[in-house]
């Protein structure tokens, strides 16, 4: 037997070999993604037209109250349908992996009462799956595109910045929540009017340049008023602008959560299998 | 050869029981409405206390020991012993409440059967996802792909759903996985439990031949002790949480066995507060194996003793009869003294050879009979075990059928062929 790993069990503290097992799992965050895709693909053809479905009514609804009823200034010299479409995608992404994540744990609940791994895949791996959800819906992005004839600006090649910031968003948040879900197990009702809320509060239906100057900075407190206008710099390029200060502020708070939630799971994981 | 890979000390698990709450888990709902609740009462009376005590209930307490590299130890006890609680913690899946082990090795537990497999996903699909699940790269899959596909025997099934699968297949399949993942030390919890015994042959030949390279470490929770005594080189008997005996594998599971069966095997009474009636009063009843050691296996020669007074004179005892039962209540014989006996004490003993019994636990009533009718019933008055011995061809494990396993004589000659 050569020099070994020695694993050292005390209570309160696994933390020391967490990364190398994070290494040595890396491979798990692909395997659990790729099940539930997989698995949802094959069960059903509605399962990929959901994901592009799902949006586009949205946007479409969103397009008419906003656009065409309140008649809301779009950005620049974009139609209001890419306006929204930019915002909806990732606005979608967020909202899914919350509702996706925070419910894991509890649907992966024997795989964590019978195997050892770091908690932490699971949660992530389910916003990977998301995360694929909304790659597949850029195909309506594209078709919309194509359809009002509107060409991107060198801008977008920010845009996986700006998904990655999306990402992280909803990996902080979605950590915290799920860690709640496990302890509090009616959490979850809360979760879909937490979203729900949240889809009227962010940017989703109407450019976030019709917020007065000087509510800016508290509106960018929300993460993912950074995201929304990012994309929609990338992708609608000129006319669309990103207010600065509220953008750093919206990083700021996008790693205090990431932060957050990281602590906050890693505190509860290990008694993860005994509350499940 | 001898390194310690396993070292535990005083390790301990304690879970909190609310006695308010009987729910497995807290609703948000809950705590906000009992403390508002209980806020409200403080307010109407200021020394009110919440008297929601949690009581700690150890699943394991001051559990030490130590598990040098190649041992194959073999875990028994009762339900709610610690024994799962202890490969948990072991496996890392839950955390000691204090305590601490040492472990060097890589570690490869298997506590169920097919856990994460996707019923949706094909066969090969679930090797890949199972083997991640139980920390192989993908790379190290590949190389025992083939060797797991063998083992389970679902080659031409690679590429159906798993939810078509045969559940003989899917266990076969799952046990492969987890069998071939190469690790220092396996954790086995009780796996033969849900299979047959064609699958049951399967995994514990499997786990022979793991064990007969000689350098990993095996730790097996069963509640098979033939399983046990053939694979096991020592074992570790727990009881409310705490280690009652650690040793070789035989005195483990007798004492396992008398404390936790309440064997009888020996029994005395005075003349007053003897059981029995105004006709018959029992002295003794014992089971005496007849052989140097203590412990009964199917090898063992026993003699079953009963001590006796009649009481009255007119009183003529015909028959002392000893029916033993298996432990389910079936008869497995009824063996008779034909006697003339009058008042006084007497001793009957009946021989029972070896090798006649299986190994199961046994009961035995008394009857003490005149003309066919029973004066007296001293019902199973003995309970014995009757362990295995360790099977010498290692292919089947299983549980000996048949009420008895007496040796038989055989005839066999070749008729025909070079």
């Amino acid at each position: 037997m050569n020099a070994q790993t020695k694993l050292i069990i005390v209570p309160g503290r696994t933390e020391k070999n967490y990364l190398q097992d994070l290494w040595r799992y890396r491979e798990l965050f692909y395997a659990l993604s790729w099940r539930d895709i997989s698995a949802r693909y094959k069960q059903t053809v509605m399962g990929v037209l959901w994901a592009l479905i799902r949006p586009f009514l949205t946007m479409v609804v969103f397009t008419i109250v906003f656009g065409k009823l309140a008649k809301l200034p779009a950005e620049g010299n974009a139609p209001y349908a890419l306006m929204v479409c930019a915002a909806m995608l990732p606005w979608q992404f967020f909202a899914s992996s919350l509702s996706e994540s925070s419910n894991s744990l509890i649907a992966n609940a024997q795989l964590i009462t019978k195997t050892y791994f770091p908690r932490l895949i699971i949660p992530t791996s389910s916003i990977i799956t998301c995360f694929v959800d909304f790659l597949i819906s850029f195909f309506i992005l594209i078709l919309i595109m194509i359809y009002y004839s509107y060409m991107p600006t060198l801008n977008i090649l920010l845009l996986p910045l700006f998904a990655l910031m999306g990402f992280l968003a909803a990996l902080g948040i979605g950590l915290y929540i799920t860690s709640l879900n496990v302890k509090y197990r009616d959490f979850r009702y809360i979760v879909p009017f937490f979203v729900q809320f949240g889809l009227y509060i962010s940017p989703v239906g109407f450019s976030s340049s019709i917020i007065p100057e000087k509510y800016r900075l508290i509106y960018s407190l929300n993460p993912m008023v950074c995201v929304i206008d990012g994309f929609r710099w990338s992708i609608i390029g000129q006319g669309a602008s990103i207010y600065w200060p509220g953008f750093f502020l919206s990083i700021g708070v996008t790693f205090f959560f990431l932060y957050l939630g990281i602590k906050k799971f890693r505190s509860m994981e290990k008694s993860f299998a005994d509350m499940i | 050869m001898s390194d310690v890979v396993i070292k535990s000390e005083e390790l301990g698990k304690s879970y909190k029981i609310s006695h308010q709450h009987r729910e497995r888990y807290v609703a948000l709902r809950d705590v906000i409405t009992n403390r508002v609740k209980n806020a409200w009462a403080r307010i109407r009376n200021p020394q009110y206390y919440d008297h929601d005590t949690l009581e700690e209930f150890w699943a394991l307490k001051n559990v030490s020991f130590e598990i040098r590299q190649g041992d194959r130890i073999g875990i028994i006890g009762r339900n709610g012993a610690g024994k799962s609680t202890l490969l948990k913690i072991l496996s890392r899946i839950t955390e000691p409440t204090e305590g601490r082990v040492e472990i060097t090795g890589r570690v490869a537990s298997l506590l169920e059967v097919g856990t994460g497999f996707h019923p949706e996903l094909t066969g090969r699909e679930n090797i890949f996802l199972n083997g991640a699940i139980l920390g192989m790269s993908r790379m190290e899959i590949k190389k025992k792909f083939e060797e797991i596909v063998a083992f389970a025997e679902v080659e031409q099934f690679l590429d159906t759903p798993v939810k078509r699968y045969s559940s003989g297949m899917y266990m076969r399949l799952a046990f492969a996985v987890a069998a071939h993942l190469e690790s220092e030390i396996l954790l086995v919890d009780e796996v033969l439990a849900v299979g047959d015994a064609e699958f049951q042959k399967k995994c514990l030949g499997k786990m022979q031949d793991i064990s007969s390279l000689g350098d990993r470490t095996i730790l097996f929770v069963s509640h098979n002790m033939t399983a046990i005594q053939s694979l096991c080189t020592k074992a570790i008997f727990l009881k409310k949480g705490g280690i009652q005996k650690i040793d070789s594998v035989e005195s483990v599971i007798n004492e396992y066995c008398s404390i936790e069966f309440k064997y009888q095997l020996q029994n005395e009474w005075p003349y007053d507060g003897a059981p029995g009636n105004e006709l018959i009063k029992i002295k003794k009843v014992a089971v005496i194996p007849l052989s140097n050691e203590m412990a009964i296996d199917i090898t063992t020669p026993l003699k079953i003793q009963t001590e006796f007074w009649i009481c009255k004179e007119n009183i003529t005892l015909n028959h002392v009869c000893v029916v033993l039962k298996n432990i389910k209540g079936e008869c497995i014989f009824n063996s008779v003294l034909y006697c003339t006996l009058t008042k006084g004490l007497h001793s009957a003993a009946v021989i029972i050879p070896g090798n006649f019994l299986n190994d199961d636990t046994y009961t035995a009533d008394i009857y003490f009979v005149k003309e066919a009718t029973p004066l007296y019933i001293h019902h199973d008055c003995l309970v014995f075990l009757v362990n295995d011995i360790p099977r010498i061809d290692m292919v089947f494990l299983g549980k000996w059928i048949g009420a008895v396993r007496p040796q038989l004589q055989w005839e066999y000659m070749q008729l025909e062929g070079a």
